[in-house]
């Protein structure tokens, strides 16, 4: 029981990570349609931005929450940078092509990104320093560590702030005319290309602070590490609902638990003939069950064959 | 396009002045005895070939370099072949790491003409380059190529230098087995050929020990979530665990384990036996086992270690004293045969006996090192050291074997630097704490 | 009798063009011979590039479907001819025999994935052709166990050369005094074959299924009230391009003589989707130019680069794979933005890609 335990804590956390990351894509989506392959690359900008930040004050006495709090305030702009530029040179000129062109730029600019980040970092992994004493609290016969504690009501804190919004604020009320109807949004007074940068950049803040905590969790952050992320969380947004705001929280937190306890259990399950190395498999089987049986997904409206 | 042939033309015609320049030395100069320059001397190419970009460049120079010092050793003290002075040309090439850059390169190196190819570093890439060689009677030997494949494709041109991973898994498994005595042990992998590879040779030796294994576990070289394995493993609670991996997810793997508070005796091969485990794993790391092929670079001969450092201003790595070792023995099989014609000096290669860098050298029938060592470190304050060789199947702790090495060192034939020679195995030192 | 003349010259110097086209592809592996056997194996990869480029062609370019798993059904040939022709089960079939095979379970595999993904359109589409390549992917690596098929990620060595009773495509021989490298046979060879896919997709483009695809891709509602049954036509698209990366697959199989699942990863579908891109799809013929121009440019690059950035600064900053796989990146991103027809664009194509709403 206390291992079950363990594994719902494990899919906890991983599931609030992809939450957030999937926050980003259903955003995007909601708004123009689009799903921007390259927002995992966001993900990992803003943890090896943050490392950077981090390693470089690690011998400076300021205490640790403080040096990781600086080291997401400097990714943060980074990645609203990206994620700004990203849209104004590849994606809003090709807003009125057809639905091809701008998927491709999107593959393109994440190779692109993913080289960059190559070349700044080169391809050895970074390590997170050991800053932050390792604390565990005991629950029920597992343990969880502070640092998933911190994880967890990190991502509920941005999800409350983001549905807060996105509901209650005028900024919110101008992003969801958009996302229903971007013609009659720009009659009603709506500066749409400020609408949707605007959407990429907290989509590009949110994938920032989510690099910085799978970093800190897993304590290593490489070049490559963004794109089978954002495929996953990807899945989440879509086994949620595309476009849809809690559908991405619940995606995410389901998808997160299916691997921990998919991981966990299946080779004893099937007596060994799948076992964890079918791990990378879920997600995708979740994604094509998801698109086949339900393309709307959990609790989404939309219909999956919009063009 | 026509820039591409433009150039392509030119590149054929500087090769085909560079064989015709080839040719002409090679003939007999009877007329001109009284030109007081000496003739240019013969020039014989040998290619080293290994991943020179990429995730593990920094490896693959390291075996450059090793070659690199070989050569040059040779071109300094001179070499004779035939009656005629002979100058060795080290070609490089890099093969990324991708066999099909791989296969690309080779080619690359047999149109060069070079008599004799050290490398690859990876067993992927070497496996189908080994078949371009062997079609070009070539001689090619790895000093890193660890999967047993590659010499059991019956190719008589083919060796290493190194051991294979049947002869490295097997050795840490059987230390795990006579030092720590488990119970049960763990097996993880990161499915790729390296790390199934030697966790497979593991899982081998350690059933027959009679230790009970679980069933195996399996991330990929990309994983940093071992979390869900981990706990899965904690709940079967196996007294040590074996990981076939490199250091980049290895130290995270360490990492996770400690902090759900499992308190297995951790070891990894070779990949993960590095000091990038202590950055990656913090104090999770202190007190790792870990295997590598070969005697450790602290135990090489010091004649060696000296040259490698003052020659290019840094430590060796990993496998640089086994590409030293494969070039100088291709040297050694061109001299005992006298002639640089792979054809003529292959078959001195097989039944060379050499003592190098990395100790005795002599091949079986397959190609693989006979009686090669293995070493297993334990990490110690941030660093990995070694405690242990492996021979023959008989675990010598470190100390008593610099011992022995120490012993034998002044017997050890180098007879053109006898002061280097004689010198103590400087190695002992971080042994000695 | 005038205008009999003027169609007989017009028509003898399109031959002779083409008769110089054909003499200069015959010749082309011996004058890279010249330059080093090594530019032989790349011009082979090119061809093999090319014909795999030339299926998803089919998938991306007729049909208007965007496959990010086409290596999936490129690996499946490749393990088809592996285990049919190689030591691992002791079978050695002559390749004539394997290739049909490996088209046909390409073929399969290409049906399984579309047909319950088809009435998905575009990204969505996109993205399940992602995740199904990487499960074949994953699948590949792991059916080592209970049951070893696919002997994991130790992958399969010493896979058969084609060969034709004692004519063995790997071997060096001297024919009419000319020496003929084992890459230069395999040159002819694969040159055939991607002659037979040109011509196969030429005759496809302008058939009725072409049309057909052309319609669903324009329209898809409008094709279905002509009277086009879309699943069935889009399936056929997704189950030719499965065949070709089916046929590519065992080639580079054969060639390599060894192979493993780390050669079939996204990267290598991205790479032929660039290759398509560059070209421009659903034009034959620039997507031949793109796969040529996208494995020699790179290789070029390798040999200029780095002993370039080395004389200038003494030590390699951009590394010729990153170079490679930025212009991957920039040639998706370049194309789309500025010429989003391709290098070589067809005329309809043109027409649909640069429409402005």
């Amino acid at each position: 029981m206390d291992i079950f335990l363990q594994q719902i804590i494990n899919g906890l956390t991983l599931g609030s990570v992809y939450a957030i990351v999937a926050l980003g894509y259903t955003m995007v989506y909601g708004i123009i349609q689009l799903i921007n392959f390259a927002h995992g690359e966001l993900v990992m900008i803003g943890a090896m931005v943050a490392f950077s930040v981090i390693n470089a004050l690690a011998g400076t006495h300021l205490p640790p929450v403080l040096i990781v709090f600086i080291g997401i305030l400097a990714a943060i702009p980074v990645c609203m940078l990206v994620g700004y530029a990203m849209e104004r040179i590849a994606y809003r000129p090709l807003r009125s092509a057809p639905r091809l062109a701008p998927l491709i730029t999107a593959i393109g600019i994440s190779i692109i990104l993913q080289h960059l980040a190559l070349l700044v970092w080169s391809r050895n992994p970074l390590a997170f320093p050991q800053i932050i004493p390792f604390v565990t609290f005991p629950i029920g016969g597992a343990i969880i560590s502070g640092v998933q504690i911190a994880i967890i009501l990190t991502s509920v804190l941005m999800m409350g702030a983001l549905t807060f919004m996105v509901y209650r604020t005028k900024l919110g009320i101008a992003m969801r005319a958009t996302s229903q109807n971007p013609l009659v949004a720009g009659l009603m007074g709506i500066d749409i290309d400020r609408i949707i940068s605007f959407t990429f950049i907290v989509g590009a803040a949110l994938a920032a602070v989510a690099g910085v905590m799978v970093g800190t969790y897993y304590g290593i952050a490489h070049y490559g590490m963004g794109s089978l992320l954002g495929m996953k969380a990807f899945s989440a947004a879509v086994l949620g609902g595309i476009g849809n705001l809690a559908g991405a929280m619940l995606g995410g937190i389901l998808l997160g638990i299916v691997e921990a306890l998919g991981a966990g259990y299946i080779g004893d399950l099937t007596n060994n003939v799948f076992g964890s190395n079918y791990q990378d498999v879920f997600a995708f089987m979740v994604l094509i069950g998801v698109l086949v049986f339900r393309p709307s997904g959990l609790l989404g409206e939309r219909v999956g064959d919009r063009a | 396009m026509q820039g591409t042939r433009f150039s392509l033309a030119i590149f054929a015609a500087v090769a085909a002045l560079t064989l015709a320049g080839c040719g002409e030395e090679k003939k007999p100069e009877p007329a001109v005895a009284a030109a007081p320059p000496p003739p240019p001397p013969l020039v014989v190419k040998l290619g080293h070939v290994g991943p020179l970009t990429g995730g593990i460049a920094h490896l693959g120079k390291d075996n450059e370099n090793g070659a690199r010092l070989a050569v040059d050793e040779a071109n300094a003290k001179g070499l004779t072949l035939g009656g005629k002075k002979v100058k060795l040309e080290l070609v490089t090439e890099d093969d990324q790491a991708d066999p099909k850059v791989g296969t690309t390169v080779a080619q690359k190196l047999v149109d060069a003409k070079v008599v004799g190819v050290i490398g690859h570093l990876n067993s992927g890439v070497s496996i189908p380059a080994s078949a371009i060689y062997n079609q070009a009677a070539i001689p090619m030997i790895s000093g890193s190529s660890t999967n047993p494949q590659l010499t059991e494709q019956g190719f008589k041109n083919v060796f290493r230098v190194v051991g294979r991973d049947d002869q490295q898994g097997p050795a840490i498994a059987s230390y795990l087995a006579s030092e720590v005595k488990p119970k049960t042990v763990a097996v993880i992998d990161d499915a790729t050929a390296y790390g199934e590879g030697l966790a497979n040779e593991v899982e081998k030796t350690l059933k027959a020990a009679g230790i009970k294994v679980l069933p195996r576990e399996k991330g990929t070289d990309k994983t940093t979530d071992f979390m869900a394995i981990l706990t899965k493993l904690k709940g079967k609670k196996p007294n040590a665990v074996f990981y076939g991996g490199m250091d980049a997810t290895g130290g995270p793997l360490l990492k996770q384990a400690r902090e759900l508070g499992i308190k297995a005796v951790f070891a990894f091969g070779d990949g993960a036996c590095t000091d990038k485990m202590k950055e990656l794993a913090g104090d999770a790391a202190e007190g790792l086992l870990c295997s590598q092929a070969g005697l450790p670079v602290q135990a090489a001969n010091k004649k060696f270690l000296d040259a490698y450092k003052a020659k290019f201003n840094v430590e060796p790595i990993l496998y640089a004293p086994f590409t030293y070792d494969a070039a100088n023995l291709i040297i050694a099989a061109m001299k005992k045969a006298d002639s640089p014609d792979p054809a003529k000096y292959l078959p001195e290669l097989a039944k060379i006996s050499y003592e190098g860098a990395s100790g005795k050298i002599e091949f079986d029938d397959k190609g693989d090192r006979k009686d090669a060592e293995m070493t297993i470190f334990t990490m110690k304050g941030g660093k990995i050291e070694p405690i242990a060789i492996i021979k023959s199947g008989k675990t010598i702790k470190f100390e008593d074997f610099l011992k022995t090495a120490e012993a034998a060192a002044p017997a050890a034939p180098a007879p053109e630097a006898p002061k280097a020679a004689a010198e103590p195995v400087k190695a002992a030192e971080p042994a000695k704490k | 009798m005038n205008i009999f003349a003027k169609i007989l010259t017009k028509a003898r110097s399109k031959w002779v063009g083409v008769a110089l086209i054909a003499l200069a592809l015959i010749a082309l592996p011996f004058a890279l011979a010249a330059a080093g056997t090594a530019w032989v194996r790349i011009a082979n990869l090119a061809i093999l590039f090319a014909f795999l480029a030339l299926g998803l062609n089919i998938v991306v370019g007729f049909a208007g479907l965007l496959d990010l798993g086409y290596i999936a059904f490129y690996g499946v040939g490749a393990y088809v001819y592996a285990l049919l022709a190689s030591p691992h089960f002791n079978l050695h079939l002559p390749f004539w025999v394997i290739l049909p095979i490996g088209a046909l379970v390409a073929c399969v595999f290409g049906v399984l994935l579309g047909a319950p993904t088809l009435k998905l359109r575009g990204d969505y589409l996109a993205i399940v052709t992602l995740g199904f390549g990487e499960i074949v992917r994953i699948f590949l690596n792991n059916l080592s166990r209970p049951f070893n098929l696919t002997n994991g990620p130790q992958g399969i060595s010493r896979i058969d050369p084609f060969s034709f009773g004692a004519f063995d495509f790997s071997r060096n021989e001297t024919i009419a005094g000319l020496a003929f490298s084992g890459p230069i046979k395999y040159y002819y060879l694969l040159l055939a074959l991607l002659l037979l896919a040109i011509v196969v997709n030429l005759r496809l483009q302008h058939s009725r299924i072409g049309r057909a695809w052309e319609a669903i891709r324009e329209d898809e509602i409008a094709a279905r009230a002509m009277g086009i049954n879309t699943t069935r036509i889009k399936l056929l698209a997704f189950a030719m391009g499965a065949s070709f990366g089916g046929v590519a697959g065992g080639m580079f199989a054969a060639i390599q003589g060894f192979i493993s699942p780390e050669s079939f990863v996204l990267v290598e579908s991205v790479m032929v989707l660039s290759m398509v891109v560059l070209g421009g799809m659903g034009n034959v013929w620039g997507v031949v130019l793109g796969a040529v121009l996208l494995t020699f440019v790179p290789e070029l690059l390798r040999d200029w680069v780095q002993p370039v950035q080395q004389s200038l600064f003494g030590k390699t900053i951009i590394e010729p794979e990153v170079i490679r796989m930025l212009l991957f990146g920039l040639a998706l991103v370049l194309m789309m933005l500025f010429r989003p027809a391709g290098l070589l664009p067809s005329a309809i194509r043109k027409r649909e890609l640069t429409k402005q709403k």
